[in-house]
């Protein structure tokens, strides 16, 4: 591959890219994240795991462009992303972010009213994603009367609407039961299939990570570093049928052994790492 | 009708019921107290005459008027001082504590700078309600989830966007008991002024015929305003609930 091809195949990068929040006049500065490098190839679904408080959202914030790195570039299709959030990125929290005064069918179509297409596009992106996203019948229903997983499904659907060509996932199951989260990856990687965007997932699930990535970065405790990429070598058809594949445990198996050390330092018991 | 809502009615059917039966039977002095059928027909004897029209025009309107100033302000002093947590910590002791104080006290002193008129009245009834706004609008604010702020950052929307588009809706609800309060509040800051000292206005109609031992009027017109401050408070209540129950809060 040539030079020039193999830039064309990276979506976005982070190149020494640190974040350190400044300190008050009680508290020291937190060094929270890095120095990372991270290549995301175009297409791919990549996870990022790693103990509480090892600066994965913050990760996501900088990449998203939320936040400003103290150092290094981030760049988004070959441009530097500054301190606002570039076209072509969508984000989708882990809070329940869907507007409670708004119908599932105006929380679908927020974004796009705010960038003034055309009520006809507006109708037929809206009516694309709800349908994709199972929520038809609810377009109607306010996201009170729906589950915690509907609401994501409506925050996701949300995202979908606007064509994001990089998507940014902060453990958006996290407050989901083990089931549901499991069915909720299914949606996530048929929408990744469909739409061939890049996909970004936060997580602290390892057996999430380990289902619906390409490749997986296994974090240090604070500050986070990427301690191990993991291919996981999945064919892009997979779904969650794969959690009973003998390859599925070694996944994990790797990623724990890398993690363990880590979430005991995170837990302040360095010690019993060896264990 | 809900279940509720008969009992709710029932119990001031009864209540009612007992006032005229104790006046009827002569248990309470009707030269103390009318029975309420007597207030209702001296009401709309009052009402059809048109003789009371002017008055309560202008105490409806200034009562209005203290309500809309006392939002409109609360909410943008509310939404000021939330943006500057330093000027928030200052003030927060003396919101905590304003309605310990009678703030009546300082009607004369209104009345000493702009005369006797409608606006030491306005004054009192922005002062008794403002204050329940800008609570209000502190406790919205302070409510709307830290994630719309990332949200708005995302879909690249700016300070005013963000505050008409996301914050607003998102602390709706909080801003909305903000209001009821301060139509309520608004009501008896006006009243009460009236009462005190005033030139004109039900308040002040009410206070002469107690003083003329005319009690006809002065029950008419407490029924109307007891009427019409439970009506809109009525009203108020149902938009509330029905945006309540949309939002998965609805209270009982």
């Amino acid at each position: 591959m040539t030079t020039a091809a193999a830039d064309a195949d990276i979506h976005a990068a982070l190149s020494g890219v640190t974040r350190v929040y400044p300190g008050t006049a009680t508290t020291p500065p937190i060094h929270a994240l890095g120095p990372i490098n991270l290549e995301l190839k175009r297409g791919e679904f990549f996870a990022v795991v790693g103990p509480s408080g090892c600066g994965k959202s913050t990760l996501l914030e900088v990449l998203a462009g939320l936040q400003q790195p103290t150092a290094g570039t981030v760049m988004f299709e070959g441009r530097t992303v500054a301190g606002k959030v570039p076209d072509g990125i969508g984000v989708v929290f882990q809070e329940d972010a869907s507007f409670p005064w708004m119908t599932v069918w105006d929380n679908a179509a927020f974004g796009l009213r705010r960038n003034g297409v055309a009520t006809a596009e507006i109708r037929r992106r809206v009516d694309d994603a709800l349908a994709f996203m199972g929520l038809t019948d609810f377009a109607r229903a306010y996201p009170a009367q729906l589950s915690g997983g509907m609401r994501q499904r409506v925050c996701i659907s949300r995202t979908l609407v606007l064509q994001p060509r990089l998507i940014l996932l902060d453990e958006p199951f996290g407050a989901l039961d083990a089931q549901t989260r499991l069915l909720m990856g299914d949606e996530v990687l048929r929408l990744w299939r469909r739409t061939g965007a890049t996909v970004l997932l936060i997580t602290h699930a390892l057996d999430e990570a380990a289902m619906l990535s390409d490749r997986i970065g296994a974090m240090s405790a604070r500050p986070g570093r990427f301690l191990d990429i993991v291919v996981t070598g999945w064919s892009r058809e997979r779904n969650s049928k794969i959690v009973s594949e003998p390859q599925f445990g070694e996944i994990t198996g790797r990623l724990w052994e890398n993690l363990r050390g880590e979430s005991l330092k995170s837990l302040g018991h360095p010690g019993m790492a060896a264990g | 009708m809900s279940r509720v809502g008969w009992i709710r009615l029932a119990v001031l059917a009864i209540a009612i019921g007992l006032l005229e039966l104790c006046c009827r039977l002569g248990l309470i002095d009707q030269r103390v107290v009318i029975p309420p059928s007597e207030m209702a027909v001296a009401l709309v004897r009052l009402l059809i005459s048109g003789e009371a029209n002017e008055q309560i025009v202008r105490t409806f309107g200034i009562v209005l008027l203290a309500a809309l100033i006392s939002v409109v302000a609360g909410f943008a002093l509310g939404a000021v001082i939330h943006a500057l947590p330093r000027a928030r910590q200052s003030l927060d002791p003396f919101f905590a504590t304003y309605y310990a104080v009678p703030i009546f006290i300082f009607y004369p002193v209104m009345i000493v700078i702009f005369g006797l008129s409608a606006i030491p009245i306005v004054l009192m009834g922005v002062a008794t309600a403002i204050v329940a706004m800008i609570i209000a609008t502190l406790n919205g604010l302070d409510r709307v989830p830290q994630v719309l702020a990332k949200v708005a950052r995302v879909h690249r929307m700016g300070t005013i966007a963000t505050a008409l588009r996301l914050k607003l809706p998102a602390a709706a609800p909080h801003l909305f008991t903000g209001v009821k309060l301060a139509v309520s509040y608004a009501f008896i800051g006006v009243i009460a002024s009236e009462f005190i000292l005033a030139p004109a206005g039900l308040g002040r109609v009410i206070s002469d015929a107690y003083t003329d031992f005319n009690n006809r009027q002065m029950y008419a017109l407490m029924l109307l305003l007891i009427i019409v401050a439970t009506l809109v408070n009525m009203f108020l209540h149902v938009v509330d609930q029905r945006w309540a129950e949309r939002r998965g809060i609805a209270k009982p």
